[in-house]
């Protein structure tokens, strides 16, 4: 729509962008009533690891969606989360998992940072090959470091009580929570998205030189996006730590960032929704067909899915569906 | 999701129209059915070692049991645990919440071993782990859930080190996987050698994994010590021995020691390489006629000889499956005590019992790969050397940390 | 015995020659990644894949055809080649229009394709291929013992680079090459048919791959999972070296051959480590690594 448009007829506009947003209020809500459905119909452990992961391709997509930055490194947020909230629940009982669980995400976030002020000053290919490197570096670290238990990886990290009096050991209590945990970061994505920071961000990633001149410091503005996507990533790893009782080095190894870009993929990069529906549908396809004559396939299968999706499928499952609606109902 | 939804209500039905026609003995079988889970690595680096050979042999053992324990059908599930602690648990986790499952066998990796144990105690599951090598496995991380069947690092360092220290190779260097399932290999060696009068004159420790070890060979070479003791496993270990040989590590007059050494490895390897070499084995597929007629059956059915892995979780399979109609129930903590009542004699292990941490002790065997001239055929590897009795093979209760063991 | 921080000249000595070896597979791998990169601008996500490729065909083509190693050497890095020109010419070609991006995924997707495959007929135990007859056995140096194939290893691989680097830099294939990626459209305009241009030099880094996998097949396990590993570390080398540089690849895989050897006589813990570690420095220091322009 063009500016002339918008100014000739206001209140049309005001109007239609008014039903816009209540069109899309309904289907959260709709989505958060099939969320707390869902565990009375589903197995709530295979929820929960599927919320984890949406979490987790949702921070990633802030990234790549959003600022336009492919990080080839982000199982080493997920990763920190996991370990440093899986160290200090199992060690120190006293621990609630709450505050584990915000401990793990502090420190991935300064580990965000990190990574940031590094790699940022890249952009495109070098951008993915900095994180990558940085990432493989980290992994190295949790194989080394003593407290993550190298290859045997961190057991016995207790589910603990929530606040110090909600037992997570039931199932059903956990996958609140954890649900809870999502949506926390879902909202704080979507609010970063619709708020004039965001705005700056998607014109960065059309074009970044009139950004620039336009006297906006694009550095700090991918840097802020950067951190967001980091701490959000370890949070998914830090509840993933608590829902499982473990950590272990598959989190940290460059597969799951691989894994990662392949959820927003299929989902819809720059989608809100595109990058929940892809996490969904890869984990549940790990998880069906580890258990089918095709186990062994996992591998193929993924990658299969994956270049069809870069070849003729780019704008994912969401990004297709919203073109056939607009096409067809507008 | 909906297929198994599916195969779960069909399996279900099944197993209600059969407990409705049969009456009493499986009434204390948990719904009607007696499942076993088979987790390994089924595509990983240890896919050889166990993997769909290990579920062969657990299908084996099922048909050759009769297909039902007291009337009641046993179903398999099986599943790829990708050597990774949380799939493995996830996977466990989900088969005794969402299917019912009875007991977890296979079991490689000791990072999924130990990982599912925890959730089998938590769950009060039963799980017999025949592929890991940890001795920690019944040591601190011992549950009452689990049972440690085939092997493990205690013996290896038992067998191996004090044959070779025996032999007149008392100068070691040390050549470990740098992550725990190392470590413990490495100190159980440096202990077993110093009893023996022997000495750990230098080591290294190199990342895990790794496919270039020239340097370390150089290193060992440099140290002057007559053994290079090798405390990892699977492909580190397959490529320490190749480097080795090409860099003419025993024609200057040193000798390895592989601490952890499959059948399917010296297969990979070859005899050229790996000839002469010590090693310290559950089984093997040649050492009587007992094992030699199952190994055959094994051999048609998947095309290679098995692994003393692989011949394990037949053994183990078996051993639960009559210990189930023996008690006439799958309750875990009466099967467990069932199991470790009777002792073990089978075409896989003699004097085996299974001890109060879960430990299945048994006789282990000293092998000596053979020379290529030595050799009739692709698999024919191994000469047995010696049997170390069950008894002095494993750890001594005495020496455990295990919280069921009172000492 | 002389020492060298306290490391006997020997061990020392040994270490670097080893390192060199090393970075000479480093060399020849990301020298492949760099003219892919420097021509096409895709990150080659299946390099890895396609050096495993490499030493699969020299093993199943001497198991099942009974094509010896010399044969394989050149053999090999053809049909292999010939593989990644299919690849170009009906898969990344269409996206080449896109973002550089998509290619590292697509990339990557075959990765996993070509590696799962391998897998479930192979298993990932490793297969030996046998060192040729002439190669075998070891030379001398007075301060270590080198088994020959390692040092056939060096020469080989420095003069394949040296070959490379020649026909880029200084043939007129080579100027036509470098012109077709500045401006594909004048070129195009001159009469040069670019696209095929293109689909020759990506089956060209491909056989180079190859041919580094053949001459690793008698020195490592030949698996599926071979290539995964190493391709990671030969990223690390590329972006120190500058994306793109045909000599940065070259020298920085030396050096970094020869780095993470000296590591593992000091601090052997780090070794895989060393590498990435440089990277973060060189990044800080000069973000287009050491031999590429600044963008």
């Amino acid at each position: 729509m063009s500016d002339a448009q918008t100014l000739a007829r206001p209140s049309a506009v005001m109007e239609r962008q008014k039903r816009a947003i209540m069109r899309r209020n309904l289907f959260y809500v709709a989505l958060v009533v099939v969320g707390l459905v869902a565990p009375f119909v589903a197995y709530p452990v295979f929820l929960m690891k599927v919320l984890c992961f949406a979490l987790f391709a949702c921070a990633f997509n802030l990234l790549l969606g959003y600022a336009g930055l492919l990080s080839f490194g982000h199982a080493a947020f997920l990763a920190t989360g996991g370990y440093i909230t899986g160290y200090l629940l199992a060690s120190y009982p006293g621990l609630t998992p709450e505050i584990g669980i915000m401990a793990g995400t502090l420190v991935a976030t300064a580990l965000g940072a990190l990574f940031g002020i590094l790699a940022i000053r890249r952009q495109g290919i070098y951008f993915a090959m900095v994180t990558l490197a940085l990432a493989q570096l980290v992994y190295f670290v949790f194989v080394q470091a003593p407290f993550t238990g190298g290859e045997d990886g961190l057991h016995g990290v207790p589910r603990g009580e929530l606040l110090g009096f909600i037992s997570l050991s039931n199932n059903l209590a956990m996958y609140y929570f954890v649900f809870a945990v999502f949506l926390f970061g879902f909202a704080l994505i979507q609010r970063t998205v619709h708020s004039p920071y965001g705005q700056v961000l998607k014109a960065i990633r059309e074009n970044e030189p009139r950004a620039v001149s336009l006297g906006y410091n694009t550095d700090m503005y991918k840097l802020v996006a950067f951190v967001i996507s980091a701490a959000l990533a370890g949070l998914a790893g830090s509840t993933k730590t608590v829902v499982f009782q473990l950590a272990s080095l598959t989190d940290a190894h460059w597969h799951m960032s691989g894994e990662v870009i392949l959820m927003t993929l299929l989902g819809g990069v720059g989608t809100l929704l595109g990058p929940i529906m892809g996490a969904g549908i890869v984990v549940s396809l790990q998880h069906v067909l580890s258990q089918s004559p095709l186990g062994n396939w996992v591998s193929v299968i993924l990658g299969i899915i994956f270049v069809i999706c870069v070849l003729s499928f780019r704008s994912g499952i969401v990004g297709e569906i919203a073109r056939m609606y607009n096409k067809n109902f507008k | 999701m909906t297929f198994m939804k599916k195969t779960l209500t069909a399996s279900i039905t099944l197993a209600a129209a059969t407990s409705m026609a049969i009456s009493t003995a499986q009434a204390d079988i948990s719904d009607g059915e007696v499942r076993i889970g088979y987790l390994a690595d089924m595509s990983g680096t240890y896919r050889d070692l166990a993997g769909p050979g290990g579920e062969a042999a657990m299908e084996m053992a099922i048909e050759d049991f009769g297909g039902s324990v007291n009337g009641a059908p046993i179903e398999i599930l099986s599943a790829d645990d990708r050597n990774s602690a949380d799939v493995g648990a996830n996977t466990v986790r989900e088969w005794i919440d969402q299917d019912n499952v009875d007991m977890v066998g296979g079991l490689v990796a000791s990072s999924v071993s130990i990982a599912v144990t925890n959730v089998l105690e938590e769950n009060n599951g039963l799980g017999i782990v025949s592929g890991s090598a940890a001795s920690s496995i019944t040591n601190e991380h011992c549950t009452p859930n689990h049972i440690h069947y085939v092997y493990d690092t205690y013996p290896l360092a038992n067998g191996t080190a004090k044959a070779v220290v025996d032999q007149g190779g008392d100068s070691w260097f040390m050549l470990t996987a740098d992550y725990a399932f190392g470590h413990a290999l490495e100190g159980d060696v440096t202990e077993v050698v110093e009893e023996s009068g022997g000495e750990i004159v230098g080591g290294v420790r190199h990342p895990f994994p790794t496919s270039d070890f020239s340097s370390y060979i150089l290193q060992a070479q440099g140290s002057g010590a007559k053994i290079v003791g090798l405390a990892n496993a699977g492909a580190d270990t397959v490529n320490a021995i190749t480097t080795a040989s090409q860099f003419g590590l025993t024609q200057s007059g040193q000798q390895l020691a592989g601490l952890l050494i499959f059948l399917n490895d010296v297969h990979s390897l070859g005899l050229e390489s790996t000839q002469n070499l010590l090693l310290t084995t559950g089984w093997y597929w040649d050492m009587d006629d007992e094992a030699r007629a199952w190994s055959d059956r094994y051999f048609e059915e998947v095309g290679a000889r098995p692994t003393m892995v692989q011949a394990g979780i037949y053994s183990s399979t078996m051993h639960y499956l009559k210990s189930v109609e023996a008690a006439g129930t799958d309750d875990p903590e009466v099967v467990r005590a069932q199991m470790a009542a009777e002792p073990i004699n089978d075409f896989f292990a003699r004097n085996g019992q299974i001890r109060e941490d879960g430990r299945m002790v048994h006789d282990m065997y000293l092998a000596q790969v053979k020379t290529p001239e030595e050799s009739t055929g692709e698999w024919d590897l191994y000469n047995i050397l010696s049997t170390i009795p069950a008894d002095e093979a494993y750890r001594p209760l005495s020496e455990s940390q295990c919280d069921l063991v009172q000492n | 015995m002389t020492m060298i921080f306290g490391v006997p000249l020997a061990v020392f000595m040994g270490q670097l020659t080893l390192g060199l070896v090393n970075g000479a597979f480093y060399a020849l791998l990301s020298l492949g990644l760099a003219v892919i990169f420097g021509l096409l601008k895709i990150i080659n996500f299946a390099h890895g894949a396609q050096y495993m490729l490499g030493a699969f065909a020299a093993l199943l083509g001497f198991r099942y055809l009974g094509i010896n190693y010399w044969l394989a050497l050149i053999l090999v890095p053809l049909v292999v080649g010939a593989f990644g020109m299919l690849l170009e010419r009906y898969l990344l070609r269409k996206i080449s229009h896109l973002d550089h991006l998509y290619g590292l995924l697509l990339t990557f997707g075959l990765a996993l394709i070509i590696e799962g495959t391998l897998v479930n007929f192979f298993g990932v135990s490793g297969a030996r291929y046998a060192t040729p007859e002439v190669l075998q056995g070891g030379l001398d140096l007075g301060f270590m013992f080198l088994p020959t194939y390692r040092a056939w290893v060096l020469v080989a691989a420095l003069a394949m680079c040296l070959f490379t680097w020649f026909m880029i830099e200084r043939t007129r294939l080579g100027a036509y090459l470098r012109a077709g990626t500045e401006n594909s459209q004048l070129m195009q305009a001159f009469g040069v048919n670019v696209p095929l241009l293109i689909t020759l030099t990506y089956g060209f880094g491909v056989g180079l791959a190859a041919f580094a996998g053949v001459l690793a097949a008698p020195l490592y396990p030949v698996s599926p999972t071979m290539g995964s590993s190493l391709l990671i570390v030969v990223f690390a080398v590329v972006v120190i070296g500058g994306m793109g540089s045909i000599f940065g690849a070259i020298m920085t895989g030396l050096a970094m051959g020869v780095i993470e050897g000296l590591t593992k006589v000091y601090y052997p813990e780090a070794a895989n480590t060393v590498i990435f570690l440089v990277m973060i420095l060189v990044l800080m220091f000069r973000p287009a690594g050491l031999f590429g322009k600044e963008a």
